[in-house]
């Protein structure tokens, strides 16, 4: 289902730093060119977590955001900092409904410090917001893009996300009719 | 890859249909999930899918018999089989029954990519492999496709009805007429194509020599044998043997050369091992077999042996319809060749070609064409820049008789051996002409 969206929604589900929040939100109005409206939600998150597995189901999380907080004509976000799974998978950054109006991120694992790493909080952000513009990207119909540093570039690691550009590619662009560009 | 490359997820678990189907979707990858298998096997009775996704637990048929069944209807799908309780034995078993790889729930993000792209890889090279097997083929025929005449016609018809055959062929006809080309249409036509096609021509090499390149030598077999090495016989395993000039092979030979085609096996020259080859023989020959047979110079039984099929070659002379076609094939053969603009013939020049015998056929309408190229302005060819009327001096033909005789025995073809016709353009009377014929044993068999 195509939707013709007119803002963009993120949702965030636990404790967001403010001053991230606000600037991933200036950064996806300038690349969406669509307002952006930011505010917290509430979920009880222990149904979604597994205990075999000691993560979060990402596929019923989806599935929860789209049928209790998404709305038609706009784009809806939920921001977690869980670690997210889906059944196949170990683990993940995110994932949306292609061509949707729901999709989900987390912050859990782009911290330095989950590497042995320094703390970066500046590349924490970089790559939380470069994964919400990703997801965003599927939820206006995209798929992932060859070009090495479109934003909508496939990546399994957060030094694969490190790599990649904020932004969509020119080609990426020109996909997204609807957007007022 | 440019086509978009289409995945069944066959699982009986929701979830993990819902997720791998969410994760290919965002790849670009066509999607499409059943339940269990008996909806996959439905699904792919009526539709073709590049990659198959499959659990191996599932209740009712499991992924095991499931890939078994794949396997018959459509051979070269890339089969992934995953499971929550990988053990050795199923994974061996999986990979034993065709399956592309084998992967354990859940798994790394980067590692179920790696298992596509290397699917779509695999994929990939099969197709290209396919679509230059293709090109090859098509390349092989379009060498001898050369001609549009109703002989041409005629020998076209028969390779496409022999070709799918296993049975033995003759070619026949004149030096030159592109006997090779027929036998390598045939091979490359028949189902035997991806297969050598090995030629040995028999008219090159002694009888010693020709044993040895048939059926290979064992190391210290005689002098000069250092090496083991595999005889012509053996290369052409699943094959075709191509024996250009068979006529020439001596009584000897004769006879072994039927023994393997009786029997497909034979023994390396000082070897003790019997060897056997599927193989398929094709002969040529620009002699009257029939006539060398009746005289007792080529055996009877090997004859009729190879003599399963005989294509008959036509002349140049006889489809000089085709010159033109031919001409144009040369022409762009050689100018890319040797690297150089495309050229075309003057009319007159055509006229020249189209009105000559041609005694070497092909071969020589070829080689005039390239001395053309070579010797000509590059721009087009002129009747100067081919040896026609000048023949005489080039062909070694010293006496005033030989220039006689080779100049009436190429009016006598020209004219398909119509003395009325031959006699006119030769400017003497029938009498003469039979007189002449008599008197220089010129036979229409020649």
């Amino acid at each position: 289902m195509s939707v013709k969206a007119e803002n963009i929604n993120l949702i965030s589900f636990g404790y967001f730093d403010k001053g991230l929040l606000d600037m991933v939100s200036d950064h996806i109005v300038r690349e969406f060119n669509m307002p952006v409206r930011t505010r917290e939600g509430f979920l009880d998150l222990s149904e979604y977590y597994d205990p075999a597995r000691r993560q979060y189901n990402g596929t019923s999380l989806l599935k929860k955001i789209d049928s209790d907080f998404a709305g038609d004509i706009s784009k809806t976000v939920g921001l977690f900092n869980v670690d997210l799974f889906i059944p196949i998978l170990t683990y993940i950054f995110g994932q949306a409904f292609l061509n949707g109006r729901a999709g989900i991120v987390s912050v859990h694992r782009f911290s330095n410090e989950r590497y042995g790493m320094k703390p970066d909080n500046q590349l924490l952000a970089d790559r939380f917001r470069k994964e919400i513009i990703h997801e965003l990207g599927h939820m206006f119909g995209l798929v992932h893009c060859t070009d090495p540093v479109c934003v909508m570039r496939s990546g399994s690691y957060v030094e694969d996300i490190d790599q990649k550009d904020f932004t969509l590619c020119s080609n990426c662009r020109r996909k997204i009719p609807d957007l007022k560009l | 890859m440019a086509r978009k490359i289409s995945i069944l997820i066959v699982d009986d678990e929701d979830s993990v249909r819902d997720s791998l189907f969410n994760w290919f979707i965002e790849d670009g990858y066509r999607v499409e999930c059943a339940e269990d298998a008996k909806k996959a096997l439905n699904i792919l009775e009526s539709e073709d899918f590049d990659i198959i996704l499959a659990d191996i637990k599932m209740p009712g048929m499991d992924g095991l018999e499931m890939l078994k069944r794949i396997k018959s209807l459509k051979k070269d799908a890339a089969v992934i089989m995953m499971t929550a309780f990988a053990t050795v034995d199923t994974a061996v078993q999986a990979l034993k029954d065709g399956a592309f790889d084998y992967v354990t729930k859940p798994f790394d993000p980067d590692d179920l990519s790696h298992l596509i792209r290397n699917a779509t890889r695999q994929i990939a090279l099969t197709e290209e492999n396919e679509m230059l097997r293709e090109k090859l083929f098509s390349l092989e025929n379009v060498e001898s496709l050369v001609g549009k005449s109703e002989a041409m016609r005629k020998v076209l018809k028969e390779i496409e009805s022999v070709a799918p055959s296993g049975a033995s062929v003759i070619i026949t006809g004149e030096s030159g007429t592109g006997k090779e080309l027929v036998a390598r249409a045939i091979h490359s036509n028949s189902p035997r194509r991806f297969f050598p096609l090995v030629s040995v021509h028999c008219g090159a090499l002694t009888e010693s020599l020709l044993e040895s390149e048939l059926f290979g030598h064992e190391k210290g077999a005689f002098t000069g044998a250092v090496y083991n090495r595999k005889g012509r016989f053996e290369m052409a395993d699943s094959g075709t043997i191509f024996l250009d000039e068979i006529a020439t092979i001596s009584p000897k030979m004769q006879v072994e050369l039927l023994r393997v085609l009786e029997t497909r096996s034979f023994m390396r020259v000082g070897g003790t091992k019997e060897i056997t080859s599927d193989f398929r023989v094709i002969c040529a020959t620009n002699r009257d077999l029939k006539g060398m047979v009746e005289k007792g110079l080529f055996r009877e039984d090997l004859f009729y042996r190879l003599n399963v099929v005989n294509i008959n070659v036509p002349p140049l002379r006889e489809r000089t319809e085709d010159i033109p076609l031919l001409v144009d094939y040369f022409i762009r053969k050689y100018c890319l060749s040797m690297n150089r603009p495309l050229i075309n013939i003057e009319a007159a020049a055509l006229k020249k070609l189209e009105e000559f015998t041609f005694p070497g056929n092909i071969r020589e309408l070829e080689n005039m064409i390239e001395r053309a190229i070579v010797v000509g302005n590059g721009k087009k060819i002129t009747s100067r820049d081919l040896p026609i009327g000048k023949e005489t001096i080039n062909s070694g033909i010293e006496s005033l008789d030989d220039l006689e005789k080779n100049h009436i025995k190429s009016i006598l073809a020209k004219y398909s051996w119509n003395i009325s016709a031959s006699a006119k353009a030769l400017k003497v009377d029938r009498v003469t002409l039979y007189n002449k014929i008599r008197k220089y044993d010129i036979s229409q068999n020649e």
